[in-house]
């Protein structure tokens, strides 16, 4: 049978976070991708196919969403979808270990009135805590077909596929039963739907009157904003009055006891535990792990673990590649013999091999790092961290989901802002990547090991290097404060998590969710990084000097004179006003523009400079004499503190837009975080100035 | 509130948003449910149905329970 003969079926899959609704739609569709046992981490949706007898099956993985609210962002994206795109089949997925919470949304979708299949995951979960169900009967009173799956083991695909495929062919009948909210509230609905049938005949065609006067009675925000009609709106916050009255609460609350209640209604007739629940297993680790006083030494350790593994076993590959790189390079120029004008050469060797390469040979690094966060992820202490940081970060107006991106951009900025998508809360998170490039990265380390031998005392070294980690630390700390206080005011978000259960990550979800984030990582190397080595390469070596004005020199002087008269050389010259106060000459502004590609270039811009040959063993001691010879100590500190601040590489620009899907935000960023950079260097080189001058 | 203590939740004192954020993961009136962990001046962890949840202290604070 051909493709243009097959049937299409559009499914939706909706659940609760963490109830296995990614690995329902991986066992459907095949398709490798992440599965978090953290809350949250479907932002848009995801879409994938599959081919089961006569039909094509489109399957949208929706948002993990506890309801169908119009004050979560994704259960309004995931209402939204169900309502508008009006798939053929809802397949709820629901997580059988904590069946009540997860049915929940099934009443809404109930109240939708749109066809669904139940998919009962993790029951072998269930089973083995000794709750038994009676799914005939329950499908019976929900009016819902439902279907047993074990997506971690693949069990159950046929028959869910089955399920999904009936209830696409048959007519569909009435519900015999709606979820009835009492005498009151039923009442107020008698009054309220015709009304929205006479004055709102769209919208009861759209969602159905019921529908609509339901979610004017819960007071939706979304919904009340389609009402035009001033007689209906009033007539409505006279009923809701009037029910707040008589229930001493809002409305919602009573619709929402009278879900559970038909839930455990439900429930009571179809399911028996035989076994007192507990979670003895996880509350014992949970006794430790979240423990007042050894919680934080506790999380303090993984973290340090994280932090030893991605450097120690990450340090061998990484020197392999670098090896790689080099060799490459040299023995390319050996067999690509060097001739005048010959730019593609110079293009290849001196601009995208080490730009391209000076990336890739982070990737270990990468890959051990998000090895470690997914094993912490899929095993459920995530959370738990989150937990734990909770307190201190809420001093700063964040909460504690937002320490583990700030911990990974000691790393990488990259990753990290990968990471703040964790952050369900788009003030949290975009505050959160703002400040991260102040979390000193390993790139920046390059300079500051450059720079501080050549300006300070063997016993001075360690606290300055110290003293400059904790300033990025500091600044990042004040700017979130003011950044919750200024741009991104508005409550602190409520911190209110599920602790998923722990669970023994399995390989297949762990390379799944690793692979996906060093393929980003590799896509970026391949493209962004690619077109600013060029850029750079290009603003380094045009315009040309003439051939006749450096004859005679050494190549490295020929170099440097290329360096002077090139964009970057001429625009590090015209800044040089602007950085004067800062303590900083042409030839340091020259060095931090090609810094702003990738910090680590800082480095080897000044050896250019200096004419200093980058092949020769004593280079970076040759370099440091120049630099001791030509600054003061001062400017050595302001230089490191401005490399610190000031202006994210550009691979963080590129991410940051790309998170944010905002060009502004990236700018916003690069902007903010310069000014802060100048106006701190210059404080402090003005003051240091002063001081020493006494 | 001391960890291990199972109480029944009366109210939830808050604005409409916690309000039906909590309601909607179960924290409803007359619901058990049993501190596992007191922060203290810090978060909670309270065990709900047959669910862990960690809430911010603003969001505990506003949980009346008997």
């Amino acid at each position: 049978m051909t493709d243009s003969k097959l049937k299409k079926i559009t499914v939706a899959l909706a659940g609760n976070p963490n109830s296995g609704k990614t690995s329902v739609f991986n066992m459907l569709t095949g398709a490798r991708r992440h599965v978090a046992n953290y809350p949250g981490t479907t932002v848009e949706t995801v879409q994938g196919t599959c081919t089961h007898g006569d039909f094509r099956i489109v399957f949208v993985d929706l948002p993990g969403a506890y309801g169908l609210t119009a004050f979560s962002a994704e259960e309004l994206v995931a209402r939204n979808f169900i309502i508008d795109e009006k798939p053929d089949v809802i397949v709820n997925v629901i997580d059988t270990s904590n069946l009540e919470r997860n049915l929940y949304l099934t009443t809404q979708l109930i109240e939708l009135d749109v066809p669904i299949v139940l998919a009962f995951n993790m029951s072998d979960v269930a089973e083995q805590r000794g709750i038994v169900f009676d799914t005939d009967r329950l499908s019976e009173l929900l009016e819902t077909p439902i279907v047993r799956t074990v997506a971690s083991k693949t069990k159950g695909r046929i028959a869910l596929l089955d399920a999904i495929v009936a209830v696409t062919n048959a007519s569909r009948k009435p519900r015999t039963h709606r979820i009835t909210y009492g005498d009151e509230i039923e009442n107020t609905l008698h009054q309220i739907e015709p009304l929205v049938r006479s004055e709102q005949p769209a919208l009861a065609v759209k969602y159905g009157s019921h529908w609509v006067a339901l979610k004017l009675i819960e007071q939706d925000s979304d919904i009340i904003a389609k009402i035009k009609d001033s007689r209906l709106i009033d007539v409505v916050s006279n009923a809701v009055t009037k029910l707040k009255t008589i229930f001493r609460d809002d409305p919602e609350v009573i619709i929402a006891e009278r879900r559970y209640g038909f839930i455990s209604g439900a429930c009571q007739e179809s399911v028996k535990t035989t076994v007192e629940l507990t979670h003895t297993t996880s509350d014992l680790a949970d006794a430790v792990l979240t423990h007042r006083v050894f919680g934080l030494p506790i999380f303090l350790i993984m973290m340090y673990l994280v932090f030893y593994l991605t450097f120690s076993i990450a340090a061998y590959p990484m020197a392999w590649l670098e090896q790689f790189f080099s060799w490459l390079s040299v023995s390319l120029a050996s067999i690509w013999p060097a001739q005048a004008g010959n730019w593609l050469r110079s293009l290849i060797i001196d601009g995208v091999i080490p730009g391209v390469g000076g990336v890739l040979v982070f990737l270990p690094n990468i890959l051990i790092l998000f090895l470690a966060i997914a094993v912490l992820e899929d095993s459920g202490y995530m959370a738990r961290a989150a937990f734990i940081m909770d307190k201190l970060m809420h001093k700063i107006g964040l909460h504690g989901k937002s320490f583990i991106p700030m911990l990974i951009g000691f790393g990488c900025s990259v990753p990290a802002i990968m990471a703040t998508r964790i952050l369900e809360n788009k003030r949290n998170r975009l505050t959160t990547i703002m400040i991260l490039p102040l979390m000193s990265c390993g790139a920046r380390l390059t300079i500051y090991g450059l720079l501080i031998p050549a300006f300070f005392p063997p016993n001075w070294r360690g606290p300055v290097l110290w003293l400059i980690y904790l300033t990025g630390i500091v600044l990042a700390v004040i700017a979130a404060k003011v950044l919750r206080l200024t741009v991104f005011r508005g409550d602190t978000t409520d911190f209110v998590m599920e602790l998923p259960p722990y669970r023994v990550p399995t390989f297949k979800s762990l390379s799944a969710h690793t692979w996906m984030r060093c393929l980003m990582y590799l896509k970026k190397a391949g493209t962004v990084i690619l077109v600013f080595s060029i850029i750079l390469w290009a603003a380094m070596n045009y315009p040309r000097v003439s051939d006749q004005s450096v004859a005679g020199l050494s190549s490295d002087q020929i170099r440097q004179a290329q360096l002077a008269n090139s964009v970057i050389g001429r625009v590090g010259r015209a800044i040089e006003p602007v950085i004067k106060p800062l303590g900083f000459d042409w030839k340091i502004g020259t060095a931090l523009i090609g810094a702003t590609a990738a910090k680590e270039l800082f480095v080897s811009q000044l050896g250019i400079i200096y004419a200093v040959s980058s092949h020769d063993d004593s280079f970076t001691t040759t370099l440091r004499q120049h630099l001791q010879a030509d600054y003061s100590s001062l400017v050595g500190f302001c230089i490191m503190l401005f490399c610190l601040i000031s202006s994210p590489c550009l691979a963080t620009v590129a991410i940051t837009r790309s998170e944010t899907s905002s060009w502004f935000w990236a700018a916003f960023q690069f902007v903010s975080l310069t000014v802060l950079a100048y106006i701190i260097t210059f404080a402090v080189y003005q003051i240091g100035s002063f001081v020493i001058a006494l | 509130m001391e960890e291990g203590e199972t109480v029944s939740i009366v109210g939830i004192d808050g604005g409409r948003g916690l309000r039906s954020r909590l309601t909607t993961m179960g924290l409803l009136p007359k619901t058990r449910i049993k501190v596992v962990r007191n922060g203290k001046s810090g978060p909670f962890v309270i065990s709900v149905k047959n669910s862990k949840m960690a809430l911010g202290k603003g969001v505990a604070d506003k949980i009346v329970v008997s």
